[in-house]
């Protein structure tokens, strides 16, 4: 078999677009680069959790700033959380973690929103105010049952 | 005199259990001609030539216009929900798990597995096979495991292109044809696709279908009948057999992955 440059070189750009399309999937689509779980390690006690799943994004003001690691649950029966965040934030500890959902049916998320404490959390520390998933149903169920106690009121 | 049914259907049985162990000797003559000199590097280029670079149009205009007809019809069905929004997750993740590495198989066999075997085959036929053994040339070393490690080594490639080339389309048809926001498109598949649980998978997935697909082409075109019905029935059987075992492959890995996640835990 002869050697063929160009053969050659159309295998070898081939391989260069074949090893880039594996890049884009495995880094950007992925997110195998994701550099936030810098090692801020923070600690949330929810009483419902709703459908918060591990490796759900933890936001700031919308933006993105680490994932859901573990969810437990604690011996006084709370869902515990725990969240890995960048490690340059200085969040104080009266941060609150609210579990809020993008859209109506969209995915659930941890969104956290700064106070204004000059103490800052460490890694390890636990968040302490925290707000329960909002379930659409319990909310139905309620507004339900107030209404008929009205219409039984009249 | 004729034999009795039983005796029949214990003959196949055997016979199956022969083949079957004919091939696994088959897979590890090949394992085994990678690994011990002289390595064929030349003609594993001219293979990733032929079985790569030869699909790039077919895998490229096949993944588009599937990840095209996906937005299609996936923003009709969920518009009805309200939730359009969701079309980039939708696109992104039938492509990564499931179609990209499965369409990839199946028109690779079709179109460089078939050929393959046929090519073996038909070198069978015409007795080159023998007169490279003449030569002290091992036809597996020389030119089996050549093709079959190009088909390994290839298949995740072209199933990455094709899924890239699908989100391309889906991105064509959903954002410029149908006016969802572009952005949202791109970051809720971004967000929705994870690389340990989605991506690996469909790697693994296509290193496995390539194998697959290489393994049964060489061994039924080496394993042909030395005439030109045999030369058809190894590249029918080719396949045949590749896009079933490909397909039940599939399931298989979808099944253990789901019970117990990607290897290493998450």
């Amino acid at each position: 078999m002869q050697a063929s440059p160009v053969r050659d070189l159309a295998v070898g750009l081939f391989v260069l677009v074949g090893l880039a399309a594996i890049a884009y999937l495995s880094l950007q689509v992925g997110g195998l680069s994701y550099k936030g779980p810098g090692g801020l390690r923070l600690i949330a006690s929810f009483d419902q959790i709703g459908g918060l799943r591990t490796r759900a994004p933890v936001v700031i003001a919308g933006v993105k700033v680490g994932r859901v690691t573990s969810i437990q649950l604690d011996p006084d029966l709370r869902a515990r959380v725990t969240l890995d965040l960048d490690a340059s934030l200085d969040l104080d500890v009266e941060t609150s973690a609210a579990i809020r959902t993008s859209g109506l049916l969209g995915d659930q998320f941890v969104s956290l929103e700064p106070g204004g404490e000059d103490l800052m959390l460490q890694s390890g520390d636990e968040i302490a105010i925290t707000e329960s998933a909002l379930s659409l149903e319990g909310l139905i169920g309620r507004f339900i049952h107030n209404a008929d106690l009205g219409d039984e009121e009249e | 005199m004729r034999s009795q049914p039983i005796e029949a259907v214990g003959l196949r049985v055997v016979g199956l259990l022969g083949q079957l162990g004919a091939f696994a000797r088959f897979v590890a003559a090949i394992g085994r001609a990678v690994v011990v000199r002289p390595y064929r590097f030349a003609r594993l280029v001219a293979e990733v030539f032929d079985i790569g670079v030869r699909s790039l149009a077919i895998i490229c205009a096949s993944g588009g216009v599937v990840g095209a007809v996906l937005a299609l019809q996936g923003y009709y069905m969920l518009v009805r929900f309200g939730a359009e929004d969701a079309l980039g997750t939708m696109v992104g993740l039938i492509l990564v798990l499931e179609l990209g590495p499965v369409l990839t198989a199946l028109l690779t066999t079709g179109r460089a597995a078939s050929a393959m075997a046929a090519e073996i085959a038909s070198m069978v036929t015409t007795e080159q096979l023998d007169g490279l053994r003449m030569m002290s040339v091992d036809p597996i070393d020389f030119v089996v495991a050549p093709k079959a490690v190009a088909m390994v080594l290839v298949m995740p490639m072209l199933s990455a292109l094709f899924i890239v080339c699908g989100i391309a389309g889906g991105y064509l048809v959903g954002v410029e044809l149908l006016g969802l926001d572009g952005g949202s498109y791109l970051t809720s598949l971004e967000q929705s696709i994870d690389f340990a649980d989605d991506v690996a998978q469909s790697l693994l997935k296509a290193l496995v279908f390539g194998a697959l697909a290489g393994f049964i082409a060489t061994y039924r075109g080496y394993t042909a009948e030395p005439t030109a019905a045999g030369v058809s029935a190894a590249t029918t059987g080719t396949v045949v057999v590749a896009s079933v075992s490909v397909l039940m492959a599939n399931y298989v890995i979808t099944a253990l992955w789901r019970a117990y996640g990607p290897p290493g835990g998450v």
